[in-house]
């Protein structure tokens, strides 16, 4: 009950810290399941391209026929040189790329053995990880779909509104995540204008296009679903697609997870965890 | 190896030895029998998935004459070196036969020529290899089903097994021997051939001349070469390694369909 002293002062302020649930107990699941599959998918992806480390673009492309991306092991008298070229630009990567030390020993290798699944070069071993992971990266993908279209996931927190993609929101967001300002107070209960695009980017775009260039360079779905290399140019180009798309989701992984940090690191991970997220409000510090 | 022991080598052994061990964490899983196993669960639902949207008389894409890859990759084997096959290679494989047996009603024998005066199929497809790189190439045979229809299966027939010329390993055991097995539905598949010709000519000895088969919808190693014998049979798992295949033998998906 209100004692009579409050009663014509300022109205009650709301409490200075208070706790949202942010992410359902489906999107953590999902998540995490997601963390697990694409750390190992990269790692047994690594692992498969070793086999064959350069990148052709069309229906065709085998080591007679001209490569755009490379990543080479030449041999310099005793020395073995990694060098990584892309078109005509190429550079040096000994050490890490094309040449890396395995048991103490520089060996020709395009992915380093500590980068892939398993560390020595297997690629029977690295296709049975990949393809196990990619099973399980589509159930759970497809379960998340289901979720966020029936459960109201995409509507409700991803759909960006017309305030949120006016130029000017836009332009406003990127100058404050430039000077590492995130949202505060009730701005902070929803994603902001480009969280939600770049979400949607990974889950509609670049995912989508993991899979339908990964399921490209198999033979027997080109054989029932030949418009997918009509899509993709051809077999070639989706294995560069599948690639250049996997360093691409590599980006948005080093950006969100800087993000994470850099906005909370605790309140963020405790929200993929449990669900609960800190709110401070503003307000309630005047 | 050098056989000068210092300090120096010492501390960069151990460090190397250091990061071994987290790698070797990782690879013991990997080597782990009932990781392996079901991991490998993923190779079932493959093929089933693969078969049931992938009808089993669908063709593969064929090309045209512009699309050919201006030189196919030989790979694997590509020069057996038994001094039969030498032998054989040196007379245009005039001696070679094809042996069909098993569980068949008629055991058959064909020479080159044979082949050649039967129907054959000629299709422009693209050879996608398990390492990652595809080539497209002109090749011309005798569909596998027309051979495997004059020969008549016996009741309980399910795979074809081609026993080739080229060892791959050399063993004792013969396990090093280049085979592969294809099921019926793969063995009757109109684009599944005998291959004598490559983009016009007769296969070269690096192609897997005097014949080779052609599994469209399949990865390169179930493209056997030198084939010399097939045998029609109920199972596979009593020959060598028991997986189907050389490669199978060796890790790799007897499915071979991505």
């Amino acid at each position: 009950m209100a004692s009579i002293e409050q009663i014509g002062t300022a109205p009650p302020s709301p409490p200075a810290k208070i706790f949202i649930r942010r992410h359902s107990a489906l999107t953590r699941i999902t998540h995490w399941i997601n963390v697990l599959c694409l750390t190992l998918l990269l790692m047994s992806g690594m692992q498969i391209f070793n086999a064959d480390p350069q990148l052709h673009w069309g229906n065709y492309g085998a080591v007679e026929d001209p490569s755009w991306f490379e990543i080479a092991s030449n041999q310099d008298g005793d020395n073995i040189i990694g060098i990584v070229r892309i078109g005509r630009l190429s550079m040096t990567t000994t050490g890490i790329l094309g040449a890396s030390t395995a048991d103490g020993e520089m060996m020709p290798r395009a992915f380093p053995a500590w980068a892939t699944i398993p560390s020595y070069q297997d690629l029977a071993a690295g296709r049975r990880w990949h393809f196990f992971f990619a099973w399980l990266f589509v159930i759970n993908g497809l379960v998340y779909m289901a979720y966020g279209l029936i459960g109201g996931h995409f509507r409700r927190d991803l759909a960006p509104t017309a305030r949120d993609i006016a130029p000017g929101n836009i332009w406003h967001e990127i100058k404050d995540h430039a000077r590492l300002r995130f949202p505060k107070g009730e701005k902070a209960r929803r994603y902001n204008a480009l969280q939600k695009l770049t979400y949607l980017i990974v889950i509609f775009i670049l995912l989508p296009l993991m899979i339908g260039s990964g399921l490209t360079m198999s033979p027997a779905i080109d054989a029932g679903y030949p418009f997918l290399l009509d899509i993709f140019g051809g077999r070639q180009s989706a294995r560069s697609i599948h690639f250049i798309t996997a360093w691409s989701l590599v980006a948005f992984v080093v950006v969100h997870i800087a993000m994470v940090i850099l906005s909370g690191l605790w309140n963020n991970i405790r929200s993929m965890v449990t669900g609960r997220y800190a709110i401070i409000n503003e307000e309630a510090d005047r | 190896m050098s056989s000068i022991f210092t300090r120096r080598r010492f501390l960069i052994g151990s460090a190397a030895s250091l990061g071994a061990v987290g790698l070797t964490g990782c690879d013991d899983i990997s080597q782990n029998q009932h990781v392996q196993q079901v991991l490998a669960l993923a190779e079932r639902l493959t093929m089933g998935t693969q078969r049931l949207i992938v009808s089993p008389q669908t063709l593969a894409r064929e090309y045209t004459d512009a699309d050919i890859s201006p030189s196919f990759h030989p790979n694997g084997s590509i020069q057996p070196n038994s001094a039969e096959y030498i032998q054989m290679a040196e007379t245009q494989f005039a001696d070679w036969r094809l042996k069909i047996d098993g569980m068949v009603n008629r055991p058959m024998e064909f020479s080159l020529a044979d082949l050649k005066k039967l129907p054959s199929r000629t299709q422009i497809t693209r050879h996608d290899c398990v390492e990652g790189w595809s080539a497209i190439g002109k090749w011309q045979g005798v569909p596998l089903g027309l051979i495997l229809q004059t020969a008549g299966l016996k009741p309980g027939a399910r795979y074809a097994v081609f026993y080739c010329a080229d060892e791959l390993e050399q063993t004792l055991d013969g396990s090093g021997r280049y085979y592969e097995s294809i099921d019926l539905i793969d063995a009757f598949h109109p684009q599944t051939i005998l291959a004598y010709s490559l983009n016009g000519k007769d296969l070269e000895v690096e192609h897997g001349a005097p014949l080779r088969l052609r599994v469209e919808r399949h990865l390169g190693y179930k493209h056997a070469k030198y084939v010399m014998r097939i045998e029609i049979r109920d199972r596979f798992d009593d020959l060598w390694g028991g997986n189907g295949g050389f490669w199978e033998d060796r890790g790799y998906e007897w499915y071979a369909g991505i």
